[in-house]
């Protein structure tokens, strides 16, 4: 039987504004799918999203839904989890949002590795603005604000996560929905900061400027930069700079801040001793 | 001069964004530091075209924020370049800090507000919100109606932030959409005409001049604080209107456009008036001329600086009034309106009756019609005919259910 998406989606609110052949109603149908796989109630649910294409998430999908400023996503996010620690909130940011103007905020998210689950939409380019280079925007490529071509080095996304010290790093493209609706299940059910570089195709605004007219020439560009973890691993050392590892790159047990924050509760109601040194694994 | 010049024809079709985008290409801006915001982008996009296409010696700096923008742009202005840049809206909020930076290290910035509603909830249209938010900043504040408008104050907001007696940044304000992304036509200067109308830019107590190092926005608390306030908020009560009227005046020399610190609109035997900003003032003058036949003496009074407030120049423009609606684009939230707020200050120690009421409307690109406006001087004439108001003091205009009006 056909997966039933009506009773996830603000039906009112269809069809949606992004551009036909846009990446973002697939990746919103995976996250669909993977909530249900997950077993979640609706109303335990919490989706944060920013501003830009990505900022649509929270108007589509029929649970608690927060729009929030340009790049303050993961600060929202961290106030309604540490509120609600038991409930699933799920973080939605472009890569302008969640890397440039935002990313302060998603480093530190992950350094506290506090239990959200952070979906990067990942296009390459500001695309509801129309075209200017985002912190992913690859060198040499063209568009708007940047007519003779970027300069601006690239952010691996997964790579700043990794190192900000998120406990699950992923990555995944659109153009496999079920491999993605499966790496989001992995996330969602994994306690800690869990984040998603999940890439998509903006033919719009970043496709037609680079000779990527259609979402499928956009797409088989993505399918070309990337390629399974395994296998990135086999490449010579020189071609790995040109792809990007996709799957889970990193999953490790850590101490999650809601839990963490229980000690502080703990101590400030006189349950347990003071908070020292000894307390975590990690002494400096 | 290394850059190209442009051939613009007598008259060009131009949106507000594009207008400015013209007049930062003419004045040759040395930085512009920019981050995209719905419905500003165009503007540094044309200046990042025109960069590319080799019609100016600039940079473009594409950063991660708004705040970084504004950042850009006071260390290159402190650095001693000519500067510009343009924002809306929630950008104009993240800015905000910034903003009191450039003003307060007096720095000859110029930035482009295209008017925009303030979330939540989130909104892309036209309202002055954003504008009304940093009215405080300590930046001089023009108005512009329309394309045309745009572009002539960019180069006056040049001319005057410049000048080595204001040295104070300015904004031009323009309706997000409604002028920002509506063509109409607009008599541009040639290049050298506008060039030479702003002047080459010369720095003052820029950081790079190594004979002599300054430094920029150091700590000072209770012992210094106040005196450079204070100098700032003197040098905008009486050394900024006279080189604004400069400005004006030379421009009307060059073009045979006139720009007033208020611009009266049919007042010279007007009984009622309205108040108004942005493209509204536009719609007002047509109705007045409208109900001016059906024998209701209307005017309209527009502002065109924001910042300094031209307090003389109201009270003398609202001579003989005896009626005064304040239309404010933004909501007060708890409050009467700013306009009327500004005008019952000029009002309260003059010797004439007026009666001021104050109308809401138009938030989130809500239009304000005809027929709104119609309306509004129907009431002021009865508040004429009264002389004390005959509705609330306060009226929200063109919101869905039952009527909202206060005290």
């Amino acid at each position: 039987m056909a997966f039933n998406y009506e009773k996830y989606l603000r039906i009112e609110k269809m069809p949606t504004l992004w551009c036909w052949g846009c990446g973002d109603g697939v990746i919103l149908k995976s996250v669909i799918r993977a909530i249900d796989k997950c077993g979640w109630n609706m109303d335990d649910v919490c989706i944060v999203s920013g501003i830009g294409c990505s900022g649509r998430f929270s108007s589509y999908i029929d649970c608690n839904t927060v729009h929030t400023t340009h790049g303050r996503t993961v600060a929202y996010a961290t106030g309604i989890k540490l509120a609600n620690p038991d409930k699933h909130v799920i973080v939605v940011a472009g890569d302008g949002d969640g890397l440039a103007i935002g990313g302060n905020h998603t480093i530190h998210g992950c350094r506290r590795n506090i239990d959200l689950n952070f979906i990067l939409i990942n296009n390459f380019i500001y695309g509801l603005t129309n075209s200017q280079i985002s912190p992913t925007t690859p060198q040499g490529m063209w568009c708007v604000s940047a007519k003779r071509g970027n300069i601006d080095p690239t952010f691996d996304a997964c790579k700043l996560a990794m190192g900000a010290g998120a406990s699950f790093v992923a990555r995944e493209t659109m153009i496999d929905p079920k491999k993605l609706e499966k790496i989001l299940v992995k996330g969602f059910q994994h306690k800690g900061f869990s984040f998603f570089d999940i890439m998509s195709n903006c033919h719009i605004n970043l496709g037609r400027k680079n000779k990527m007219q259609n979402a499928i020439q956009n797409l088989e560009w993505i399918d070309s930069i990337t390629l399974p973890l395994k296998k990135w691993e086999a490449l010579p050392e020189e071609e790995k700079m040109n792809k990007f590892p996709t799957g889970v790159l990193r999953q490790v047990e850590q101490p999650e801040y809601c839990e963490l924050y229980d000690m502080v509760i703990e101590a400030a109601q006189g349950k347990r001793s003071k908070i020292t040194q000894d307390d975590f694994e990690k002494k400096i | 001069m290394a850059f190209e010049k442009m051939e613009l024809n007598e008259v060009e079709v131009w949106d507000g964004n594009f207008a400015a985008a013209q007049a930062m290409r003419q004045v040759q801006i040395d930085v512009v530091s920019a981050y995209p915001i719905t419905p500003s982008t165009p503007i540094v996009e044309g200046y990042a075209k025109f960069l590319a296409d080799g019609y100016i010696e600039g940079e473009f700096m594409m950063v991660e924020s708004e705040h970084a923008a504004m950042s850009g742009c006071i260390g290159a202005a402190a650095a001693g370049g000519r500067v510009a840049t343009a924002t809306s809206s929630q950008g104009l909020a993240l800015m905000a800090e910034t903003l009191y930076q450039a003003s307060g290290m007096r720095l000859p910035i110029v930035l482009n507000i295209v008017n925009r509603a303030l979330a939540a909830p989130l909104n892309v249209n036209g309202d002055h919100s954003d504008m009304y938010m940093v009215r405080d900043s300590g930046w001089i504040q023009f108005d512009a109606y329309n394309p045309q408008e745009v572009y002539d104050l960019n180069l006056i907001a040049f001319k005057v932030a410049e000048d080595h007696d204001v040295r104070l940044p300015a904004v031009v304000n323009q309706d997000g959409f409604m002028t920002s992304h509506t063509a109409s036509n607009v008599r541009p200067l040639s290049d050298d005409e506008a060039y030479n109308f702003v002047g080459e830019f010369k720095p003052m107590n820029d950081m790079l001049d190594l004979d002599n190092p300054v430094t920029h926005g150091v700590q000072t608390e209770e012992d210094w604080h106040f005196e450079h306030k204070a100098r700032q908020h003197n040098d905008l009560m009486t050394k900024v209107f006279p080189k604004i009227q400069e400005a004006f005046d030379a421009f009307e020399k060059l073009t045979g456009r006139r720009y007033n610190m208020v611009e009266k609109y049919l007042l010279d035997d007007a009984e009622v008036a309205v108040v108004a900003m942005g493209t509204s003032v536009e719609t007002a003058v047509e109705v007045a001329r409208e109900l001016r036949e059906e024998g209701i003496k209307a005017g309209v009074i527009g502002i065109r600086v924001f910042r300094p407030w031209p307090f003389e120049y109201i009270a003398e423009a609202i001579k003989g009034l005896k009626a005064i609606g304040t239309l404010d684009r933004s909501s007060p939230n708890g409050a009467l309106g700013a306009l009327y707020n500004e005008f019952a200050g000029v009002l309260v120690n003059s010797d004439q009756k007026t009666v001021l009421t104050n109308y809401v409307y138009g938030l989130g690109g809500r239009d304000l019609t005809k027929a709104h406006l119609r309306e509004i001087f129907k009431e002021l004439k009865a508040n004429a005919d009264a002389g004390k108001p005959t509705t609330e003091l306060q009226q929200l205009i063109g919101v869905r259910g039952p009527k909202l009006a206060y005290l």
